[in-house]
């Protein structure tokens, strides 16, 4: 079950011509796809494509009237893979996936679609996870379409831009053979805006029907001789193909001025950022007018020279704008003007950053900075010498002040004593290398744990702690896995490999029943009950399938105590080999998306319901912390007491807290204090639960009466 | 209304009409946040404006700090090109769901004098670097206050979770209700009302908090957008008290040498007699006098009675220590069962449960036994061992139960042995000699002695967080040597005092300690 259901919103994907569709980036995507007649879908989550599988998930009836396959894939390399559908079959297809760390598991796949070539459409939706809010390597995936020759597209970022992209990118794979991608920014898969629909189209070739009449073309298998002459038809067909149909479908857009002396190039999805600048320097309207040439490129590769040999003619300054590194794009323009022996200046990195996000501000500066150096007469007098502005106030001391606030574990999540145990086992057996994955539980390098000292790649935990595996060690290197990258690349790249290379490290497979990192879509072990997939395979039979030998399964990972036991003797055990542990308990925020309603209604509806919540008594607290720095819980926070005596806040626990038990374990395992407790609130108690009450009210009032009626009690103590 | 105080005029032919509002959210990941800007972008669109709205969703919800973004423009029938970020200088309207966002959106520029309304919730979320401080950890909201007051064009804050909370609802619905209530944008406030209830979930709480903050943020608007100033703590120094007569005119003798006390000191000592007799007994409450005495002897009112106040609070929690005795005595109050009822909200309806985490150790074992016996174990480590092996382990009881509840309530009832037993000698053995040494420091260096009193704050937690504060206690007055004489040794000493609190282990102080080793 994903984090956010999209089952409303689907039905949007119904609407016919002519009628206004509203919504999210990532929802218009899809219906684009269902407009051009999409024979069959897959991918693999991740932000900000996440909710587009969501999305498609949740549309399967939709999908499935129309006879479309989808397929939760199982990586990129899979959702990549499957497009070779479209290598003998008129199918179109489309994969999605984040980028570029998507895009670097699919290259493999990608290289050998791209070699061979392709019949039907084939387009790969990549939301590029590049600037702020990005969690991933700063890279591009514009070079993975240089190198395997597949076109990019990188559209305008509002809706009827990113829907033409896609009707564009089937009909510019057809026309040309190879794949397309189709980039869209973070934002852009999150904006809310508008476009006018299309009718839905069945696909006119279902996957059904090319089974019935299957194709083979041993020209189009990447083998030699075949795969030296796709390279040749690449350049020699493939390329100019997709050069014609870009120009003549005027993919690429030019506004503004056609006869000023300076005109901005710009990847399409800078186009809004970049107009945003020229508003703010007085030269464009809120709709974009605007008497700069402006050079959108759509298709970021290939390039069209003459296209852009036209757009430079008589002007003395063009201005790349390109986001990221390396300048690719500057580049084939600056040889392009080269050659053709043109006079044009080219310039791009000098006014902007080579690395890092163009934001408002860097937008604003550069294209400033370069108009000012090549046309300053188009600037209004107040941005050529602006009078000084108040300096605004000295943030200095403010960012002194305001603490770093990155993501970390949500409140009950059954990671947390996961890593409480480990920093644990650390205190009694000193530190240890760690090796991190990707997933939920990299929140472990963040305070309070510190702990893990890289990450190599999702699944790829284990992996990244294979060279530390030596006879003369004295400690065990730690190694970290979730059940995402488990099944995504980790029982191969990680666990088979420490078997087969006979690792002596511990392995821990955080197991929360979910991808829970990338929206809590299912996977192979989750124990939910899916429609359409199959679920409820267990981690520890595929790890003992791959050989592994001392395997531990810890059911409930609250229990902090065991959890710490078990990781000491994986570290002390002698046995040889892999040391796997097993650490499942299901991702809170989804238990609670699924738990809550149906206690709420249980609860109404009279049913007896024990729901717990801990607390912390304030006069037995002596606010020293120790607890959150096992912790880190959201719900469990400082507050101050109204009490002069006392100089430091204490522990307290809000209402948000959902019980789920860590800070008493956490006490209890590191012998921390005694201040917390669980209450358990029973609704609708039995007669019984009643009875007991009141017998046991009764009695402990006796005791409380007796004493409090010796002593000295005073008004609020 | 907004004013147009962009430094740079829009291009020419555009009017106002078709100006761009540019708002931007800043909330701590799980606020709601979203709901918020699926609101705003929908009271816009039933007021004639395009809108867009843009955000970061996946990981930076989880608790992290995230950005919602709005642009808006009246509908002409063009598209306007709307940015999908904001940008620093070109805000119109930022709402921050917590006090340190609007803080960090005051450092990313995105609050400007000439144009930002900062409408900013006043309560504070603790940030993870906050909390695991061993002392106070928490940032300055005055510092954010003061800074939003000279940074924004107006700056409405007040605390829109609190409004949240008293409502039933999420953040979201108070943080709407203040940007209706500021009259920023040009809307009314039913069309907000109507996409609120479009929501359709919650609905009526949702618009009783709308409504509240509403009403709250005109309020403030008209007063000059000041923040409530939080009203003055009460006064529980004389605090209403009741029991035995015997004991009542104890206390009120106990009360007579406090109202006796210099007038600086009355406060502070009224509270720490309250502590002491609290936690032992009259006599007890005599004995902290005495020793408060002492500081007054030496103190006099050309320092405020600063050394006396100090040892009336410090004192007072020395002589509290967390024994045994003390929790169970804590947990077995009838007022504790009332506060936890309070706290977990049990309504008649309902049953409670209660689990107590307890972890005793053989040191606390001992402690509770007689001076003799206690020693006696202690001074033997096999013994000590063995017996920790059967002791050491966690036990969760339960005092809703009788049998639980009786075991607590016992252990309670030894407290009027307490004077005989091993943990009483060695706290007062420490005490005695912390004290002494303050008086002794305070008699040629008033302010050493004084900061040496408040290095008692060290001292804090259970087991083995006690005995590593205890260690930078000593470790802090290990420096006294070597201050010997010098007229700042106060001042290095409270500096040692702040190093210990930083963090766990006490890294920090070891630095500072070499640091005080190089002074000449």
């Amino acid at each position: 079950m994903a984090e956010r259901s999209f089952a409303k919103e689907v039905e949007k994907l119904r609407l016919g011509a002519g009628e206004e569709f509203a919504g999210e980036g990532i929802l218009a995507i899809t219906k684009a796809l269902l407009q051009c007649g999409v024979g069959y879908v897959g991918g693999y989550q991740g932000a900000p494509i996440s909710h587009l599988m969501d999305v498609l998930a949740d549309a399967q009836d939709i999908l499935g009237e129309l006879g479309v396959h989808f397929e939760a894939s199982a990586s990129e390399a899979t959702a990549t893979a499957m497009l070779a559908a479209s290598v003998h079959y008129p199918i179109r297809g489309a994969a999605t996936f984040k980028s570029t760390v998507g895009t670097n598991v699919a290259s493999d796949a990608l290289a050998n679609l791209a070699s061979g070539g392709v019949t039907g459409g084939a387009l790969i939706i990549v939301g590029e996870d590049y600037g702020e809010g990005s969690s991933i390597m700063q890279e591009r995936s514009h070079a993975f379409a240089m190198k395997s020759q597949v076109w990019l597209l990188d559209p305008r970022p509002n809706l009827p831009s990113i829907v033409k992209a896609v009707e564009d990118g089937f009909e510019l794979s057809e026309a040309s053979n190879t794949p397309v991608m189709l980039q869209v920014r973070i934002r852009c898969c999150h904006v809310h805006g508008h476009f006018i629909a299309k009718d839905n189209k069945r696909p006119p070739m279902s996957v059904a029907d090319a089974l019935a009449a299957p194709r083979r073309d041993t020209g189009r298998i990447v083998l030699p001789p075949a795969s030296f002459l796709h390279e040749k038809e690449k350049v020699a067909k493939r390329w100019p193909a997709a050069v014609d149909f870009i120009k003549s479908r005027k993919i690429n857009e030019i506004f503004g001025s056609d006869h000023g002396s300076v005109g901005i190039v710009m990847q399409g999805g800078m186009y809004n950022s970049v107009v945003r600048a020229l508003q703010r320097l007085a030269l464009a309207d809120t709709y974009g007018d605007t008497d700069v040439s402006l050079y959108v490129l759509n298709a970021v590769y290939p390039l069209v020279d003459d296209e852009f040999l036209a757009f430079c003619e008589g002007k003395q300054a063009v201005l790349v704008v390109e986001e990221g590194q390396p300048n690719y794009i500057e580049q084939a323009f600056a040889a392009m003007l080269h050659k053709a022996g043109r006079g044009t200046k080219l310039v791009g990195k000098e006014h902007l950053p080579m690395a890092g996000e163009y934001t408002g501000q860097v937008m604003l500066d550069g294209i400033g900075s370069f108009l000012r150096a090549n046309a300053p007469h188009l600037l209004p007098g107040e941005v050529r010498a602006p009078n000084k502005l108040g300096e605004g106030v000295d943030t200095a001391d403010l960012i002194n002040v305001v603490p770093g606030r990155p993501p970390g574990f949500c409140v009950g999540c059954p990671e947390r004593p996961i890593f409480a145990a480990t920093k644990l086992v650390e205190q009694e057996l000193g530190k240890h290398h760690i090796a991190s994955d990707i997933g939920c539980h990299l929140f472990s390098i963040m305070p309070p744990f510190e702990l893990g000292a890289t990450t190599m790649g999702y699944g790829l935990g284990p992996a990244s702690a294979s060279a530390f595996n030596s006879p003369e060690a004295k400690r065990r290197s730690i190694s970290f896995v979730g059940d995402g990258g488990f099944w995504h690349n980790g029982l191969t790249s990680s666990i088979g490999n420490a078997v087969f290379n006979k690792n002596d490290g511990v392995i821990v497979i955080v197991d929360n029943f979910y991808s829970a990192a990338t929206g809590g879509q299912d996977i192979l072990s989750s124990r939910a009950s899916n429609r359409t997939k199959s679920t409820k395979h267990p981690i520890t039979e595929a790890v003992k399938g791959m050989g592994v030998k001392w395997l531990r399964h810890i059911d409930r990972t609250y229990d902090v105590g065991k959890m710490q036991a078990t990781l000491r003797e994986a570290l002390t055990t002698e046995e040889k080999g892999p040391k796997v542990i097993v650490a499942s308990s299901e991702c809170m925020l989804n238990r609670q998306r699924r738990e809550k309603p149906l206690v709420d209604k249980a609860i109404k509806g009279g049913e007896r319901v024990v729901k717990p919540k801990f607390g912390v008594d304030e006069d037995v607290c002596t606010g020293d912390h120790a607890c959150m720095r096992l912790s880190g819980c959201p719900s469990l926070s400082v507050k101050s007491l109204d009490d002069p005596l006392r100089d430091d806040p204490v522990a307290s626990i809000d209402q948000n807290c959902v019980g789920c038990g860590n800070c008493g374990e956490v006490a209890d395992a590191a012998v921390l204090c005694p201040s917390f407790y669980r209450a358990d609130v029973v609704h609708n108690p039995s007669r019984w639960d009643r009875f007991l009450e009141s017998g046991r009210r009764a009695a402990i009032g006796l005791l409380q009466r007796r004493r409090e009626s010796r002593r000295l009690m005073f008004a609020d103590a | 209304m907004l004013d147009q105080a962009s430094p740079l005029r829009p291009k020419a032919g555009a009017s106002d009409d078709e100006r761009v509002i540019k708002l931007a959210v800043l909330a701590v990941g799980g606020q709601g946040g979203g709901v918020l800007a699926d609101w705003i972008t929908d009271v816009a669109e039933r007021n004639g404006y395009i809108a867009q709205s843009t955000s970061v969703a996946g990981v930076a919800q989880r608790t992290g700090a995230t950005i919602y973004y709005i642009e808006m423009a009246r509908d002409t029938g063009r598209l306007p090109v709307f940015a999908l970020s904001p940008s620093q200088g070109d805000v119109d309207i930022l709402i921050a769901a917590e006090l340190m966002e609007a803080g960090r959106a005051i450092i990313r520029g995105f609050v400007t004098p000439e144009r930002t309304t900062l409408i900013a919730s006043s309560h504070r979320i603790a940030a993870v670097s906050e909390k695991i401080e061993p002392g106070d950890g928490r940032a300055s909201s005055e510092k954010v206050h003061a800074t939003a007051e000279a940074a924004a064009k107006r700056f409405i804050a007040f605390d829109m979770e609190k409004i949240a909370a008293e409502n039933g609802t999420m953040i979201s619905a108070s943080l709407l209700g203040a940007l209706a209530g500021s009259d920023t944008l040009p809307f009314t406030r039913e069309s907000y009302e109507q996409a609120v209830s479009a929501g359709g979930r919650g609905v009526k709480a949702s618009l009783a908090a709308f409504g509240a903050a509403y009403d709250r943020a005109r309020g403030i608007a008209a007063a000059g957008d000041k923040a409530a100033p939080k009203p003055a703590a009460e006064s529980k120094a004389v605090p209403k008290v009741s029991g035995p007569e015997t004991l009542l005119k104890g206390w009120q003798e106990l009360a007579v040498r406090v109202a006796a006390l210099p007038e600086p000191v009355r406060d502070m000592a009224g509270r720490g007699l309250r502590k002491v007799v609290d936690f032992q007994d009259i006599a007890y409450g005599g004995e902290y006098l005495d020793r408060l005495d002492k500081a007054v002897a030496l103190d006099d009112a050309d320092h405020r009675y600063a050394l006396s106040t100090a040892a009336a609070k410090h004192l007072a929690n020395a002589m509290c220590y967390d024994d045994m005795i003390r929790v169970a005595d804590l947990k077995t109050r009838s007022s504790r069962d009332r506060r936890v009822r309070k706290e977990v909200g049990v309504k008649d309806n309902t049953v409670l449960q209660v689990t107590e985490y307890f972890h005793p150790r053989i040191e606390e074992f001992c402690g509770t036994l007689p001076v003799g016996l206690g020693s006696y174990i202690e001074n033997r480590p096999n013994l000590a061992a063995f017996l920790d092996r059967r002791i050491n382990r966690g036990r969760h009881i339960r005092t809703d139960s009788f049998s639980g509840f009786a075991m607590l309530w016992f252990i309670a009832g030894l407290r009027r042995w307490r004077r005989r037993l091993l943990r009483h000698k060695v706290e007062v053995e420490h005490l005695e000699r912390w004290y002494e040494l303050a008086l002794a420091h305070a008699r040629e260096n008033y302010a050493l002695g004084q900061e040496i009193l408040n290095c008692r704050r060290l001292i804090k937690g259970y087991s083995d967080t006690h005995a590593r504060a205890q260690s930078k206690f000593d470790r802090v007055l290990s420096a006294l040597p070597m201050l010997e004489g010098r007229e700042d040794a106060a001042d290095w000493i409270r500096r040692l005092r702040e190093a210990a609190l930083k963090d766990e282990k006490g890294d920090m102080l070891d630095g500072a300690l070499k640091t005080v080793a190089t002074l000449d």
